[in-house]
């Protein structure tokens, strides 16, 4: 335990008897609440763009590149779970998802939605395949692996949320410095191109911020739901704003509070995935939203 | 004197379909109508001309250079169902985003930018509807939206596809007076049309287009019988 921890140590037990949150647990419910704000964010405009389905098609193409990163820092006698090589892991694969996703759909004869499909499975096929060679072997690689699929914040140490929710910060950021022409971009593309807008550079951003929130959001939320991490808010919060500051700022705020209430949940009820509880909290102000809308 | 804007030898594919062939044309200020058949490259000439779709050879000659060199003084304006009117922002908001190359990216809009862009809705008799959601404006409304946010670009040359399409009078009136407002400060205005009534009475020019130019030059001169019979074969008046 790290010096600085040491003095809280006596309290928190203290805490958790009490029904408390302890120390570890309010980092971990933090990052899930940084990365579930950044995935509201990031989705709206995923959303305005038309891109929000390419979050599936990026969780599921990261499975392949977990595994390969377990087993590879495994066999150099790393530490068998430590987050970094893992997502540096998913990115790698997810990018490489992304790649082949364009690479089907230049031609135009696969559409787009199609083209999802066709990656997403592949490389979810191909994941969960290396995992079960990986569960295989001997050593402990695989400890927790599947974790990657579900969600479970309760297994983050403090370490893993503050990565996650740096990056899900560091996105934020990179949002709000764009934002106006990110938003100009969503609204009406040929225009930004004929005013020279760098709309290719906007986009690779874009694609930029998606890939880091869905890979962040792997460990706490997990491949097949963290697209609705990225939808859910956004879809909810366009439904009852009307000027873009006002759906990224409640998209965000609903993204966090599921965030943060799924991984409350999960760290509760260790039998229940995060993924699972952070969607059904953000399900809960979906449902609300829409009721709102209708009134 | 070089003209405000030009094409030389414009070769350009729609689907892989041949749409526009060996075009040369040189516009001259004032109020131009692009006129043609449906297919036959008007919409495809201005956004080949602003790389926004590959053109398979030529070139297109703003103010006589590149295209970026003369960026700040062409404004587009795109066809009104380009887009989707429900995206969330205001007609100002819209508007605003003419400003976009001459502001900082972050924060919000700077108070000389939206005083622009407020001037510009006024000058299409939008400006109480600055705050107005987009999606709650009338087709018309739209439309006159799209040529403030034109406007608020403060260019020399315009092009604009279709901003007479399926719009209510009051809006029709409202363009064309603004048009002509710009005609009268020397301003260039290049738009694609498909309604041959109001050419006599309103544009200076035609460009005539059938894939290829079938005729090109002053309304008296370039808008004739036998040109529009050969561009829209034998229709006159079946856009």
């Amino acid at each position: 335990m790290p010096p600085s921890r040491r003095p809280l140590a006596g309290f928190q037990g203290a805490h958790e008897r009490m029904g408390m949150i302890g120390h570890n647990t309010l980092i971990v419910l933090l990052g899930c609440a940084a990365l579930g704000a950044a995935s509201g964010v990031v989705g709206a405009f995923a959303l305005l763009r038309g891109r929000a389905l390419l979050a599936d098609a990026i969780g599921h193409a990261a499975l392949p590149g977990v595994v390969a990163a377990s087993l590879i820092v495994a066999a150099f006698g790393g530490p068998a779970r430590s987050l970094g090589p893992l997502l540096l892991g998913a990115a790698l694969s997810a990018w490489l998802g992304l790649l082949a996703l364009r690479a089907l759909t230049a031609s135009g004869r696969i559409r787009q939605d199609a083209a999802i499909g066709v990656v997403l499975s592949a490389f979810y096929a191909l994941g969960t395949v290396g995992l079960s060679i990986a569960q295989a072997m001997p050593n402990a690689a695989q400890a927790g692996l599947s974790h990657f699929i579900l969600g479970q914040a309760a297994t983050l140490t403090e370490g893993d949320a503050m990565l996650a929710g740096g990056l899900a910060l560091t996105c934020i950021g990179v949002v709000a410095v764009l934002f106006q022409p990110l938003r100009a971009l969503c609204f009406d593309e040929a225009f930004a191109r004929s005013q020279g807008l760098p709309v290719r550079w906007l986009d690779l951003v874009l694609l930029a911020l998606l890939l880091a929130v869905c890979v962040a959001g792997l460990p706490a939320v997990g491949l097949l739901l963290v697209v609705a991490l990225l939808i859910v808010p956004a879809a909810a919060a366009r439904l009852v704003t009307q000027g873009l500051p006002a759906m990224l700022a409640l998209a965000g705020a609903l993204g966090a509070a599921a965030g943060a209430a799924g991984a409350l949940v999960s760290t509760r009820f260790e039998n229940i995935p995060t993924g699972a509880a952070v969607v059904l909290a953000g399900l809960v102000g979906f449902g609300a939203a829409v009721a709102w809308s209708r009134r | 004197m070089t003209a405000p804007f030009s094409v030389e030898g414009l070769n350009a594919s729609y689907a892989g379909r041949p749409a526009l062939t060996d075009v040369t044309w040189a516009a001259s200020p004032g109020l131009t109508a692009i006129l043609g058949p449906n297919g036959a490259g008007k919409s495809t000439l201005l956004k080949a001309a602003l790389g926004l779709i590959p053109s398979d050879s030529g070139r297109a000659l703003f103010f006589g250079g590149s295209l970026d060199q003369a960026r700040s003084r062409v404004a587009y304006l795109p066809q009104r169902a380009s887009v989707d009117w429900d995206f969330p922002a205001s007609a100002l908001d819209v508007v605003a985003m003419a400003r976009l190359p001459r502001m900082r990216w972050w924060g919000s809009v700077p108070r000389a930018e939206r005083d622009v862009a407020h001037e510009a809705l006024d000058s299409v008799g939008l400006g109480e509807f600055a705050d107005r959601q987009i999606g709650g404006l009338s087709g018309g409304q739209q439309q006159r939206v799209f040529l403030a946010r034109a406007l608020a670009q403060q260019a020399d040359l315009f092009l604009m596809d279709e901003p007479l399409a399926a719009v209510d009078a009051v809006t029709e009136q409202t363009i064309l007076a603004v048009l002509h407002g710009l005609v009268r400060e020397g301003k260039t205005v290049l738009m694609v049309h498909h309604d041959l009534s109001l050419i006599t009475a309103h544009f200076d020019h035609v460009l005539i287009l059938a894939g290829h130019v079938v005729a090109a030059g002053q309304v008296a001169e370039a808008f004739t019988d036998a040109s529009i019979a050969a561009a829209f074969g034998g229709l006159p008046g079946r856009a």
